[in-house]
């Protein structure tokens, strides 16, 4: 049967890559890559790379904005849910902030800067009535050498991750029943939460976090965006690197992936030793007795992060939309002077051919994956044994290893393997990271499909294979095209991945909208972005829209 | 104004391995005899057919629609097809040339025709990567050319071009300032009055951070006025002159620093980020390579109307842009036919106004005929657009070599953070 050969594919492709690219990394880190003429072993790239200048500070500011990322998103996340799961707001909450999931990280960025800035929207509503300023203020907010807007760029996009794999793991940590012992106890809500389902909560969603971690430890586009030039985090160093007209560079660029791999362990540790320091503290605050129940502030805090954050990545995307159509926009107006198609009828004939490439690369890998992700779940149906422990750390593989340290191996492997840096290469790098997020979000619903229905056919006398097309894959219809949409979210966002493999030779939207952020022209990365955004939601469209016409005359399968 | 794009790179290393690999598998096409660009009907008969890969730098989108239409009208005149490869950095296409040679494929290369100057025809010249013998002066158009008083169309920073490129159009640094906001009496009249003027008004000067081009054209604008001896810029550095005359403009630039924009806590990334600053009121004074260009930014919208031009009475750095064939260009044909077309009366004037690209010819009009002249006179150069006698004086551009000594030292002094 088919499905048998699910599993091992999906290890391949998982492990494959990273592997085959860490090796890609670490032997000419070494000075080992004949293509370039480095046939022994030698230190000279570490030499090189600890000679460069600023390098020290490159590193720490890739590790703080790391941990900073992650202990101030899962702060809100933890806030948000302690307080108010459950409840009617959560509900409403949760429609404003999904969808900001597939508003990729380039796009939410910009969208950020736009309104940080100090000529940017919230100066110009709040000028000259309130601050007195007829010009903008010599402020260093964006590109800002401690790195904050770069940390705020992370935290808004990784808040909607974190949130809703803590949404997909509430089910199995019987949070209600829990809240209800805890509250006869005495418990406030974040306490009880804290106390009660907290532990064994985090245990399912730790990967996830790690993949924060990892993730922005080695951001390459929101550091270009948003990120210290002077000097940049160690990621964008290292594309730079990679990217040197000469060649010897790249032993150095090299070097510096794998400095990168160290600095995300080094990050992932760190982030080790502050679990046990909250374990201890948590510990020591559930023996001290006290029931917290004054906790109004905090819930409220962690309902308006949750509202400022959905609410600061709209107002971003609507200025990127506004700014795609501005005339001249001088500071302090709040709208344009005019309004111009301009800028879009340039774009417009040069923007086919990246557009046709995003089309091609998303949809196909996103077919590929989501096919993968039901072999292994129709096997797993098979055999009744779910993926363990360790299969989850096999699909997080790709999300934990820095970007940066593996691709650049990769490049080199497919270039030595001869497969050169086409469509069919690109698709398999797309693959690497679009496949963890389609079966993260088709498993759930897979494994929660109630089996009586399979029961009742099976008693009819149909085969298993009629069962699964006819009964089980239309039924999960919904989540099926919701992880395709995911998926194809994820294709449409890769930055590095897209650049790297596809040698500058295939141009997606997101790589031309970061190229152009680098052009400064607000209204052309206002088309782009725009576009970058424009095409996860139409993803997500049909994903709603197909199901709701099959479905509309099965009222029982309709959107609850 | 060639490669304005250095911050984001797109073209890693795969692509500069692909002719390796491929001269395993391609023998090289037996190729027609070598062409002569004086037998030009010989030139025209062999190009007919021929499709030429034009290797430009593609960031600014009136460039690409212009070569668009020069590609139309070879396709319709002379049945060549032009296909635009757009680059990031023109050093990438140069990488690819070199890349091509060592894998020995001096046939049929990928190039057949680039947009270069300076440091980058510098190093395909050493490297004996171009078409030659001298071609550029036997195009039937080169009679128009303005050598005599253009001295950079036959000197591409202090290296003679020998004909082995052929002159596209000229480029001069000039300054912008918003009349709204600034008062002209008071504006800078050199580099040293440029300091007085930032020191007087905090955090509204800036410059693009070097290795950009425009941020390396301004260091090299300082050093060019404040050097001791401008001889020395003529040759290539060496440490002992390098050390001499790079001191006043790191001194110069100290001085400067806590007057930029953030402090020099950061910089713009190139040019049309400047615009931006300049459109936003961030910064009052910018600088640009290209004397049309904020008449080309008023009537897109991007800047107010009321942006002006002005240069620095003891000069400004100036120089040629050109177009080279590689010398294994597969369709050098096509690429003379092209070169030469670009340098018509017609498409230069084309090319001149500010709502096409703006870019100041290299013909001279003295040499032209009434009609052609006429083609010229009807451009509105555009109100932010200086005449081309109130340009001031031409300072020559340093030796390659200084710009990337100097992007160095830049980077150590001031590219790490305090």
């Amino acid at each position: 049967m088919i499905a048998r050969l699910g599993p091992p594919l999906a290890i391949l492709l998982l492990t494959g890559p990273v592997l085959c690219g860490l090796a890609g990394t670490i032997l000419p880190a070494f000075g080992y890559l004949p293509a370039l003429g480095g046939t022994r072993f030698t230190l000279a790239p570490m030499r090189d790379l600890l000679a460069e200048p600023g390098l020290v500070r490159s590193v720490l500011t890739s590790l703080a904005v790391a941990l900073t990322t992650a202990i101030i998103a899962l702060t809100i996340v933890i806030l948000f849910v302690a307080g108010w799961s459950g409840t009617r707001i959560f509900g409403r909450i949760l429609h404003l902030v999904s969808p900001l999931l597939s508003v990729p990280h380039a796009a939410a960025a910009f969208g950020l800067a736009f309104l940080i800035a100090p000529s940017g929207m919230i100066a110009r509503l709040l000028s000259p009535w309130l601050t007195g300023w007829r010009q903008p203020p010599d402020l260093l907010i964006v590109n800002d050498p401690l790195a904050l807007s770069m940390t705020a760029g992370l935290i808004v996009k990784e808040i909607p991750f974190l949130l809703l794999v803590t949404l997909a793991a509430l089910p199995q940590v019987k949070r209600a029943e829990t809240r209800a012992l805890t509250a006869s106890l005495g418990y406030g809500r974040i306490a009880g939460f804290l106390f009660g389902v907290w532990p064994r909560l985090y245990s399912q969603i730790r990967l996830a976090v790690f993949a924060v971690i990892a993730f922005s430890s080695s951001v390459v586009d929101v550091a270009q965006i948003l990120g210290p030039t002077l000097p940049p985090p160690l990621a964008v160093r290292i594309v730079g690197w990679a990217n040197d007209p000469d060649l010897a560079r790249h032993f150095l660029a090299a070097a510096g992936a794998l400095l990168q791999l160290g600095v995300t362990a080094l990050a992932l540790l760190v982030w080790l030793l502050l679990e046990r320091l909250a374990g201890a503290v948590t510990r020591r605050l559930r023996q001290s007795g006290r029931r917290w129940r004054r906790e109004a502030v905090l819930r409220h805090a962690g309902l308006a992060a949750m509202v400022v954050i959905a609410a600061t990545v709209g107002a971003g995307l609507a200025l990127l939309a506004i700014w795609s159509v501005a005339g001249l926009w001088q500071f302090p107006e709040t709208l344009p002077g005019s309004f111009t198609t301009s800028t879009w009828m340039q774009a417009v004939p040069q923007i086919a051919r990246p557009l046709g490439i995003t089309l091609a690369c998303g949809l196909l890998s996103t077919l590929i994956a989501v096919a993968i992700t039901l072999l292994c779940l129709t096997r797993e149906l098979q055999t009744g044994r779910p993926g363990g422990r360790g299969a989850l750390m096999l699909l997080y593989l790709p999300l934990i290893v820095p970007e940066a340290a593996f691709l650049f191996g990769l490049q080199i492997f497919f270039l030595a393997s001869g497969a050169g840096s086409g469509l069919p290469t690109l698709v398999l790098a797309h693959l690497v990271f679009v496949m963890p997020y389609v079966f993260l979000s088709l498993s759930g619903p897979w494994r929660a499909f109630d089996r009586r229905h399979e029961a009742v056919a099976a008693g009819l006398g149909k085969s298993r294979r009629t069962i699964l097309f006819r009964i089980r894959l239309p039924m999960l219809l919904r989540p099926i095209l919701t992880a395709a949409a995911v998926g194809f979210a994820v294709s449409v966002g890769q930055y590095l991945a897209t650049v790297m493999i596809g040698a500058g030779r295939l141009p997606t939207v997101t790589t031309e909208a970061v190229a152009l952020a680098a052009g400064g022209n607000r209204r052309v990365i206002g088309v782009y972005a725009f576009l970058q955004m424009l095409l996860p939601a139409a993803g997500f469209a049909v994903a709603i829209i197909v199901p709701a016409l099959l479905f509309r005359r099965r009222r029982a399968m309709r959107a609850g | 104004m060639l490669n304005p794009a250095s911050g984001i790179p797109t073209e890693p290393f795969v692509r500069r391995l692909i002719p390796f690999l491929a001269a395993f598998f391609l023998a090289g096409p037996a190729l027609a005899a070598d062409i002569d660009p004086a037998n030009w009907s010989d030139v025209l008969a062999k190009a007919r057919g021929e499709t030429v890969y034009f290797d430009a730098w593609g960031g600014s989108q009136n460039v690409n629609a212009y070569i668009e239409w020069a590609g139309g009208e070879m396709l319709k005149r002379y049945g060549v097809k032009i296909v635009e490869v757009k680059l990031a950095d023109t050093a990438d296409a140069v990488a690819r040339i070199v890349a091509e040679k060592t894998a020995g494929k001096d046939k049929g290369g990928s190039v057949d025709l680039i947009w270069i100057n300076g440091e980058n025809f510098a190093s395909m010249k050493r490297r004996h990567l171009l078409f030659g013998p001298g071609w550029a002066e036997k195009l039937p158009n080169w009679k128009y050319v303005d050598f005599e008083t253009k001295p950079t169309i036959r000197t591409d920073f202090t290296i003679p071009v020998d004909g082995l490129e052929s002159p596209w159009g000229m480029a001069k640094l000039v300054f912008f300032y918003d009349q709204a906001r600034t008062d002209p009496a008071t504006l800078p009249k050199s580099a040293k009055d440029l300091l007085a003027w930032a020191s007087e008004h905090p955090g509204r000067f800036s410059y693009p951070q070097p290795p950009d081009f425009m941020g390396s054209t301004f260091l090299k604008q300082v050093l060019s006025e404040l050097v001791p001896d401008p001889s020395v810029l003529q040759k290539p550095v060496n440490e002992a002159t390098f050390s001499q005359a790079a001191e006043p403009l790191f001194a110069y630039l100290d001085a400067l620093k806590p007057y930029l924009w953030r402090h020099g806590e950061a910089y713009p990334k190139n040019y049309p980020a400047m615009k931006q600053l300049m459109a936003d009121g961030e910064l009052d004074i910018i600088f640009a390579f290209n004397p049309a260009e904020a008449s080309g930014a008023i009537e897109q919208g991007q800047l107010p109307d009321t942006v002006r031009s002005f240069t620095f009475p003891s000069g400004t750095l100036a120089n040629t842009h050109f177009v080279a064939i590689p010398y294994n260009a597969a369709a050098k044909a096509g690429a003379l036919v092209l070169a030469n077309f670009l340098l018509s009366p017609e498409a230069q004037a084309r090319k001149q106004d500010p709502k096409i690209w703006g870019d100041p010819t290299v013909l001279a009009m003295s040499k032209l005929d009434a009609e052609d002249r006429a083609r010229f006179d009807a451009i509105d150069l555009g109100v932010a657009t200086l005449k081309p006698n109130e340009l001031g004086p031409a300072l020559p551009e340093p030796h390659p070599s200084w710009m990337e000594r100097i992007e160095r030292e830049w980077k150590k002094r001031y590219g790490v953070g305090n």
